[in-house]
């Protein structure tokens, strides 16, 4: 097979020029420094190189294969919400995507001043003084809270709830295991939904810091006032793990004593993609800012007198001090902040809250025609934003895959994650939800499956 | 101050939006009786209002700012700033990848779970392992499982006190700070004067404490260590595992591999070897592959196919757990994966021949203006020293980084490694052409006259740049990390 030449500009001619130049008979010649045992005589066992039309047609062939036609009523912390056709346009321009990190500011000002923006959004989102340029996701961005809360205290002890979302759990008690951390969970009350606020103070003595979640993972809206004075009653701190959309509607985490607030950004301008790549983001105030991971941009002036942005506080970070950073994080998710920014924009304040009501209003529209009209029923009798917990015979993986031969992506079977919620799924709702996508839902689930 | 451009907020007009949605449909309640008073917002975010023209403006004149592998050469060492071809963002953006729930059931998520399956495959035998997980989004990332692979892997067989990583002096910053974050404390081991880790420094190093050693081949000096077997022997015989920091890969696709070289842990930077775009900063994948020794301690879930169909395979009990919420940056491997169907077998590894004649081709012809730290041929990328420049005239290798900026050429990686003085690393990719890596040439050997002609024009450079040189201090002493209006007055 001819070596397929679209990416590699080099021509034969040219090739051999530049060996003449260096002195070098061939391009093995290049390689005789690699030990002769350690030469692969064989030819790499992979697939067959494709040209453009026939790789798009294999990719249609495996993304067809992907049931994205099916109305989706799964969350989980990742989220349906409608992308403004100018987030994916902005973010193909090369200039932004085909950038490196902005170690060179000179040349990186467009990078630079839109993270600067990011920044500022998500301190206006979650009321924290400062925001860092983002993080893997919202659950190695509460590992690395955990962490700098550790740190900070110099207690090994981490306090999460059980109603935190179990995936960011999982990531937390990897991370925290070989730092020697003790992992306490704090269970939620079986009839509301909302955690257990005696439980939580007595689990916050001596607490390095309390990461909850809000709304929490079964989609109940906690009391965040009383979990935070819970968490600082022995000098702990408090990790608020929010879904940002909805802050658009619920009090930012600031106001309730958090001294970090998390969370996914996803649900802001970013495709669910598979779960990936995600946008955690984080904030926390002027007392913690520097244990703080991940890369900061800060305002400055240039040498003409202008405005200008520059990565700083950088001795935090890997790069600088090695093993004494802060973490070990380098790349982040810088395009998908963009993407969170230029969401943002568009949307302003008032986009914000159309979106957060629309997913709440119609939440609770489909919550109560579910209760009221089919065999199922609402499990918790706390608030809920725009996800809910349904309980009843059939809630199972068999009901998702009726559903789905019907074209609808069911709720979230909650048996793997708490075993005490067997025969329950969890179900959201965004704006794009329609009324008669979720009354042809009721109408499939009022005949119950065995 | 002046001000290049107006900020968002800056801009904002109250009133204004740039975004629609249909009229609620479904009978509306007042927020206050589905939310307790405690927990309802009391202020709007302060966010900016404008409609979307303003946004586009703002964000196309914005990206003008930015250099790019779209707009210029890119020789950042380590960085491998390759092309990143446009179908694979046709590929990313197909709604039956970017619109796909995670929690979609199997039997509807098979071609996703093909992307991860034939990757985990087609990793493995690139890089001579047994499995991959995907799930690492970062080559930090991957250092982090890596290390948790190794520290379960000790623990599992009850030896519970090596928490020492060996780490050559002219490893990345990450290796540490990895080391650290796992738990475990460094041990620096030095080079020797070939640029090769230093053997009869590191059979001093290893011992019963020893977790493992994490080793970048070819090594940030570019060059491939002449001893590679010895050195996983050393550490294997003390009980470590060796780690490969997957950073440098694109000098040894299908000419040499990892496994092979006796590492028992790979991870790999699908942003730079499989010509993924790095976004300013990320996303990155930083898959992990191990030997066969090591795969039950990987990341759950991995993906099987049993019965002609894709599944999920969760049951893991020795596994290290989650690293990620989901499968990784699954975005970003759908563009790895067409990446490596575009380029087959004889693609990869011709990239890598070329990558290696490109470095080659720029160190001959630049090894007299300036100082080669190791003069021997390199692999995908070399180092060069300033010192000379920085002896003769005072200029040091930072004023010479950011005159190139005038020459729309992004800087080289500079003063890394940090074991040669006043260091200018260079990795020019297989995707330039010869035309590209000449101009480059004649660019360095112009600042070279210049550093000894007129040394104070590289002191003040860049000066067509859209902002000059910054006052990095002032951002550090005084941080302003957010937009207030007191600030912009």
């Amino acid at each position: 097979m001819a070596v397929p030449r679209n990416y590699l500009p080099a021509t034969e001619q040219e090739v051999r020029e530049m060996l003449d130049a260096i002195g070098a008979r061939s391009v093995d010649d290049l390689f005789s420094d690699i030990p002769e045992a350690l030469k692969l005589k064989k030819r790499l066992d992979l697939p067959e190189a494709l040209s453009e039309p026939e790789l798009m047609a294999e990719l249609e062939k495996m993304a067809s294969m992907n049931r994205t036609d099916a109305v989706c009523f799964a969350g989980g912390g990742i989220y349906d919400h409608y992308i403004p056709a100018v987030v994916d346009h902005m973010l193909s321009r090369g200039e932004f995507y085909t950038a490196y990190t902005p170690y060179q500011p000179e040349v990186s000002q467009g990078t630079l001043t839109a993270i600067f923006q990011y920044q500022t959004m998500i301190c206006e989102l979650t009321g924290m003084d400062q925001a860092n340029a983002s993080m893997y996701d919202a659950a190695t961005a509460s590992a690395e809270a955990s962490i700098m809360c550790a740190a900070q205290t110099g207690r090994k002890k981490i306090v999460v709830t059980r109603a935190t979302n179990p995936r960011y759990r999982d990531v937390i008690r990897t991370y925290a295991g070989p730092r020697g951390f003790e992992l306490v969970e704090v269970p939620f009350d079986p009839k509301t939904g909302q955690t257990d606020i005696t439980a939580l103070s007595e689990a916050a003595k001596g607490a390095a810091c309390v990461i909850a979640q809000n709304p929490n993972y079964l989609g109940v809206i906690e009391d965040m006032h009383a979990m935070a004075d819970a968490a600082h009653s022995d000098g702990g701190f408090f990790v608020a793990a929010v879904n940002p959309v909805s802050l658009a509607v619920l009090e930012a985490p600031r106001n309730y004593g958090a001294d970090i607030a998390v969370g996914e950004g996803q649900s802001m301008g970013n495709g669910m993609s598979f779960g990936g790549p995600l946008l955690g983001f984080m904030a926390t105030t002027s007392q913690l800012i520097r244990r703080m991971p991940g890369r900061l941009v800060g305002q400055t002036l240039d040498n003409r007198g202008q405005r200008a942005f520059v990565l700083t506080l950088q001795t935090r970070e890997q790069h600088i001090r090695r093993e004494n950073a802060t973490s070990n994080i380098c790349s982040n998710q810088a395009l998908c902040a963009l993407a969170a920014t230029i969401y943002l924009s568009v949307l302003g304040p008032k986009g914000l809250r159309k979106v957060a009501e629309a997913s709440m209003q119609k939440a609770h529209y489909l919550a109560k025609a579910l209760s009221e009209r089919t065999p199922f029923r609402l499990k918790f009798a706390g608030p809920f934003f725009n996800e809910f917990v349904i309980e009843g015979k059939g809630c199972s993986r068999k009901l998702r895959e009726r559903l789905l031969e019907h074209g609808i992506l069911g709720g979230i079977p909650l048996s793997g994650a708490y075993p005490e919620l067997k025969g329950n799924s969890l179900w959201a709702v965004t704006e794009l939800r329609t009324k008669e996508q979720m009354d042809r839902l009721v109408s499939l689930m009022e005949v119950e499956v065995e | 101050m002046k001000k290049l451009m107006p900020l968002l907020f800056e801009m904002s007009s109250p009133g204004r939006t740039g975004f629609s949605l249909p009229e609620t449909d479904v009978p509306v309640q007042p927020v206050e009786s589905m939310v307790p008073d405690s927990m309802i917002r009391k202020e709007a975010p302060a966010l900016p209002e404008l409609s979307e023209v303003d946004v586009v403006r703002h964000f196309v004149n914005l990206s003008l700012l930015n250099h790019g592998v779209d707009t210029g050469f890119y020789p950042l060492g380590s960085c491998t700033m390759k092309y990143n071809p446009k179908v694979n963002e046709d590929a990313a953006r197909l709604a039956g990848f970017a619109r796909l729930h995670p929690e979609m059931p199997e039997s509807g998520s098979q071609g996703a779970l093909k992307v991860l399956h034939d990757l985990d495959m087609w990793l493995s035998e690139l890089c001579g392992m047994d499995r991959f997980t995907l799930q690492p989004v970062a080559g930090a990332h991957g250092e982090l499982t890596g290390l948790f692979i190794i520290r379960a892997y000790h623990f599992k067989r009850g030896d519970c006190a090596r928490d020492k990583v060996l780490a050559p002096d002219s490893s990345h910053g990450t290796n540490p700070a990895s080391a650290a974050a796992a738990g475990m404390t460094v041990v620096q081991v030095a080079s020797d004067s070939r640029g090769n880790v230093d053997i009869e420094d590191l059979k001093s190093k290893v011992g019963p404490d020893t977790a493992g050693l994490m080793l970048t081949n070819p090594n940030t000096l570019g060059l491939f260590d002449e001893h590679i077997c010895e050195i996983t022997d050393i550490v294997h015989k003390a009980g470590g595992l060796v780690y490969y920091d997957g950073a440098n890969a694109n000098a040894i696709m299908g000419k040499s591999r990892p496994g092979d070289m006796g590492f028992d842990v790979v991870h790999l930077n699908l942003h730079k070897t499989m010509s993924t775009p790095h976004g300013g900063g990320g996303p990155g994948a930083g898959p992990v592959g191990v030997k066969k020794h090591l795969e039950p301690f990987l990341p759950k879930p991995l993906v099987a196919f049993c019965d002609g169909k894709y599944v999920w395979d969760s049951d893991r009990p020795d596994s290290i757990g989650h690293i990620h919420s989901y499968n990784g940056n699954f975005g970003v491997l759908v563009r790895a994966w067409a990446y490596m169907r575009s380029m087959g077998p004889d693609g990869l590894k011709a990239a890598s021949e070329l990558a290696v004649l490109n470095a080659n081709y720029i160190m001959h012809a630049l090894k007299d203006d300036f100082t080669l730290a190791y003069d021997r041929t390199c692999k995908h990328e070399f180092v060069l020293s300033g010192a000379k420049q920085k002896k003769e005239s005072g200029v040091r290798t930072l004023d010479m980084a950011k005159r190139l900026l005038d020459y729309g050429i992004h800087a080289p990686t500079v003063y890394f490694p940090l074991i040669v003085d006043e260091a200018i690393m260079i990795e020019p990719t297989e995707t330039e052409s010869k035309q590209t890596l000449d101009t480059f040439i004649d660019a360095m050997k112009t600042i070279a006259k210049e550093a000894r002609e007129n040394p104070d024009n590289l002191r003040s450079a860049p000066h067509n740049t859209p902002v000059g040189r910054l006052d990095e201090t002032l951002a550090a002493r005084k941080p302003v990390l957010r937009w207030t209006k007191e600030d912009n007055a």
